[in-house]
């Protein structure tokens, strides 16, 4: 039973031998415009029609039920309530006959548009790459199966009406299901009409989430729970620091755990395999290991600390350099200095790492959640000598992810086909990390230092601006090192080296630093530090010119109408400038990330003993047509969580090249008691859809250490800030 | 040998009478709505309740489950559990999930316990239950639903 869920990859078809014998297959290519193939496994000659390169995104079942096949990973951010509803909104169908299933790893049909002809999700893409791709392959399916029913009751296509998945013209009726299968024998249109915004019944307005049900009850299939016959457990030990090797190991008492089948030692770690879960993990327990630390990162965060701050006294790579700063500063009436420092950062994913691989004499299954799973095909084969066809990727349920299963070096997944590799595919494996291993094992947001001066003119206005960051690089390294454009890495330099403000002279430049850490997109990348330090330093700037933050703010925000929207409204909303309780203040901040606009005030009530509270957050976003409104604002709240999360309490710290946090003990995520009540305003818009998971995050953490500020008079520079202010 | 009643049915242990109930309950029952998030009790993803109250599955042995009464997501049925996991999806709670069912148990032992519960008590219940997606602002106010629900039958 358990095994039959897992194969189908968290299908919901309700019965699926009959969706796979009879269905209607619609697919759109990105550029070419759009293509049709049926797919009767019995109409054998109509196959071999297809063209070979389709994406196939739509299924039709007699049974009347349609399967959109989701591209992306789902990892909370409902993508398979908002991938369906694009799809039911232009096929007119009823919300209740839609099902949905992730695709399997297939570049060809299933890339991420934004991504050229790779298949993957990220970057809060995954609506905004597939908006006009689903709705064309919807609003075909839906021309196709009218010009069925004319064709059959004899009338006119414009005579019959489609809707709710029901089918209707003179007095006759079918449903999409009766239908689906002579639609399938139809020409697809060439150029299906679109329905026009006012037309939309389900975009736009809140479709419950398709994932509610079975994620309130325990019946959601996660990479933990799939269930493989002869499946054993495997716990790995990795090295103490990174970039050391094993030296040696002592593994006589975990092979005399009740339960322990093997003990290997791969390239990657020593894997205990067991019976089960506890099994493994004891023994891993049990193990002796002497690592070899010549080549591994030994810096203490002190030392890295005071290696980031020297580089900053130097001149970085400039990404940015509008007008003369040096001037503005000669010419300055007054300056502004400020420095930031953003520790490390886990993802901290509520479901460890892990990942379950059935190596076979032909072919190696990997069942795992993943938002680049050709990468995961790719080492997949680089480790077994498996062709890459061979390799085949099952997409879980994601517990989480943040960015963590986006990992150009597949890291867990890698684990896991090492371990599998090394027994030869005995058995499958479930290669599970303990939340120790998670939280140590690197591909952390990296540490930061900012600096930054700032010149204030005479007429008391910003004249000068100057922004230096030393941080690592993510992507220099990896396969994606290509997408650097610019001297530096843009993950480093995005949301402040194209600060909006209109200010005359602008420089920003910055230091790709070297650490042997591993380091990873954590949600909104770059922006997670940029805009917490250029919103708070902006604040410091206009306290020290003697301007109201939100009004300078508007001043210099008057090209720039999207940003200017989202913070008038929470303005207005939060009724900024309106009498507070005493030790009670509020902090404004607006940020553009992945296209989309994001405004936030926060009210923080600061206590006697230094202690404070974040009472209320109101937030406005911009993101274009919003399609599933009510996922829009759990995106928003959990992106405010998220990040308040991180500047409240979180930090990844190094004694001697050791990563120091273990569990939620010492590494603490926000808690429901620290959550603030949250309003979320989204901007009415026709313009097309863009991104909402990332977004949410980088505004909360400078609203809140702007409210400070404005209880205190002092910017927070530190990060994480603590349960009291210092 | 151990034996207590899990979701209504009698069931006899022999192993090693320190492995955690979760481990049991997942891997030698196969019921795997519970989760594991930190195997140290702080953070709620493995919740059951033990007797009525909750539980951290993880950091609870075999042995402390001996004569007693558990129940996982799986056997939830209570009035409270109904009403709180209706309410879930009627505010379309959840995000990844994984938290999920540990947020339910949680929820729902609340619930039984205290029909009206406060903010304060909200907060004194969830605080043991972490989510990363940090949907704990509609946990609040799917608790109060859940509750308002209760009290109208009641009524
Ligand atoms: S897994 Fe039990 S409390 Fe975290
Ligand atoms: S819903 Fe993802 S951790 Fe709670």
């Amino acid at each position: 039973m358990k095994m039959a869920q897992a194969q189908n990859d968290n299908s919901v078809v309700a019965t699926p031998e009959l969706s796979r014998r009879q269905f209607l297959k619609v697919s759109a290519i990105s550029g070419v415009g759009f293509s049709i193939g049926l797919s009767f496994s019995h109409a054998a000659s109509a196959e071999a029609q297809q063209p070979s390169a389709m994406g196939h995104f739509i299924k039709i079942a007699k049974d009347n039920s349609i399967t959109v096949v989701i591209k992306h990973l789902d990892k909370g951010q409902g993508v398979t309530t908002g991938l369906t509803a694009i799809v039911a909104e232009e096929m007119n169908a009823d919300w209740a006959q839609m099902r949905w299933e992730f695709a399997p790893a297939d570049a060809q049909r299933y890339n991420n548009l934004f991504w050229g002809p790779y298949q993957g999700t990220g970057g809060s893409t995954s609506i905004a790459n597939s908006w006009m791709q689903l709705r064309q392959a919807g609003a075909a399916a839906k021309a196709m199966l009218i010009a069925a029913a004319a064709k059959q009751w004899a009338v006119a296509e414009s005579e019959v009406v489609a809707e709710n998945g029901q089918l209707t013209a003179a007095g006759r009726k079918a449903t999409y299901g009766d239908m689906a299968e002579a639609a399938a024998l139809i020409a697809p249109p060439e150029k299906p009409t679109l329905k026009t915004p006012e037309e939309f019944t389900l975009v736009g307005k809140s479709v419950p989430r398709i994932d509610s049900k079975e994620k309130s009850t325990g019946k959601a299939n996660y990479t933990i729970d799939v269930r493989l016959p002869g499946m054993l457990v495997a716990a790995i030990a990795r090295p103490d620091k990174f970039g050391a090797t094993l030296k040696s190991v002592n593994s006589d008492k975990a092979r005399a755990v009740a339960g322990v089948e093997s003990v290997i030692t791969t390239p990657r770690g020593v894997a205990v395999i067991a019976k089960n879960h506890w099994a493994a993990r004891q023994g891993k327990q049990a193990l002796t290991i002497e690592w070899d630390d010549s080549q591994a990162e030994t810096r203490s965060s002190t030392q890295l600390w005071s290696d980031f701050k020297a580089l900053a006294e130097t001149d970085g790579a400039v990404a940015r350099n509008d007008g003369d700063f040096a001037k503005a500063i000669a010419e300055a009436a007054q300056t502004v200095e400020l420095e930031f420092e953003f520790p490390y950062l886990s993802h901290a994913t509520m479901e460890p790492m892990n990942c379950v691989v059935d190596l076979q004499k032909d072919a190696c299954h990997i069942y795992t959640g993943s938002q680049i799973p050709g990468i995961d095909q790719y080492v997949a084969s680089q480790v077994t000598g498996l062709p890459v066809e061979k390799v085949f990727v099952h997409t879980q349920f994601a517990g989480g992810s943040f960015g963590r299963r986006a990992v150009p070096d597949s890291d867990f997944v890698m684990d896991a086909v090492v371990i599998a590799k090394a027994i030869n595919g005995a058995a499958p494996i479930c290669m599970q990390w303990s939340r120790e291993d998670d939280i140590k094992a690197g591909r952390y947001r990296p540490m930061a230092f900012h600096k930054f001066r700032a010149a204030i003119d005479q007429q008391n206005g910003i004249s000068g601006w100057h922004h230096r960051i030393v941080s690592q690089s993510i992507l220099r390294g990896t396969p994606f090192e290509g997408l650097i454009t610019g001297p530096l890495d843009f993950a480093i330099a995005e949301g402040g080296a194209n600060l909006p403000y209109q200010i005359p002279n602008f420089k920003f430049d910055g230091h790709e630093a070297k650490a042997g850490v591993p380091v990873l997109w954590w949600r909104s990348v770059g922006h997670s530090h940029n805009a917490y330090a250029t919103e708070v330093f902006f604040d410091e700037v206009a306290h020290a010119a003697g301007q109201d933050p939100a009004a300078l703010r508007q001043q210099l925000l008057k090209e720039h109408p999207r940003h200017l929207a989202v913070l008038n409204k929470v303005l207005a909303e939060s009724n900024w400038g309106s009498a507070l309780p005493a030790g009670t203040g509020l902090g404004v901040a607006v940020h553009e990330s992945f296209a989309s606009f994001v405004a936030q005030v926060a009210q923080v009530k600061v206590n006697d003993d230094k202690s404070y509270q974040v009472e209320k957050v109101w937030c406005a976003v911009d993101c274009g047509v919003a399609v599933t409104p009510d996922v829009i604002v759990a995106q928003m709240e959990g992106g405010i969580g998220y990040g308040l999360s991180a500047i409240l309490g979180e930090a990844i710290t190094l004694d001697g090249g050791k990563v120091v946090q273990n569990n939620f003990y010492d590494y603490t995520p926000l808690r429901i008691n620290q959550m603030p009540d949250i309003k979320v305003f989204i901007m009415p818009s026709d313009v097309a859809p863009t991104g909402v998971g990332e977004p949410g995050t980088p505004p909360i953490g400078p609203a809140v250490a702007n409210a400070i500020r404005s209880v205190t008079g002092k910017a927070v520079t530190k990060l994480p800030i603590g349960n009291r202010l210092v | 040998m151990i034996s207590f009643e899990l979701n209504g049915d009698k069931v006899t242990y022999e192993g090693d009478p320190n492995m955690p109930l979760l481990w049991y309950v997942r891997d030698e029952l196969n019921l795997t709505g519970s989760k594991f998030g930190c195997g140290v009790g702080m953070c709620g993803a493995c919740t059951m309740h033990l007797n009525g109250q909750p539980v951290r599955s993880c950091s609870t042995p075999m042995a402390a489950a001996n004569g007693a009464r558990v129940t996982t997501i799986e056997g939830l049925n209570s009035e409270a559990a109904v009403a709180i996991q209706q309410a879930w999806q009627k505010l379309d709670v959840v995000q990844c999930g994984y938290c999920q069912s540990g947020q339910v148990m949680s929820a729902t032992a609340l619930l039984e316990n205290n029909k009206q519960p406060n903010d304060q008590d909200i907060d004194m219940a969830m605080q043991g239950n972490i989510c990363r997606c940090a949907t704990y602002h509609r946990i609040r106010a799917a608790i109060h639903e859940a509750s308002d629900t209760l009290a109208k039958e009641v009524s």
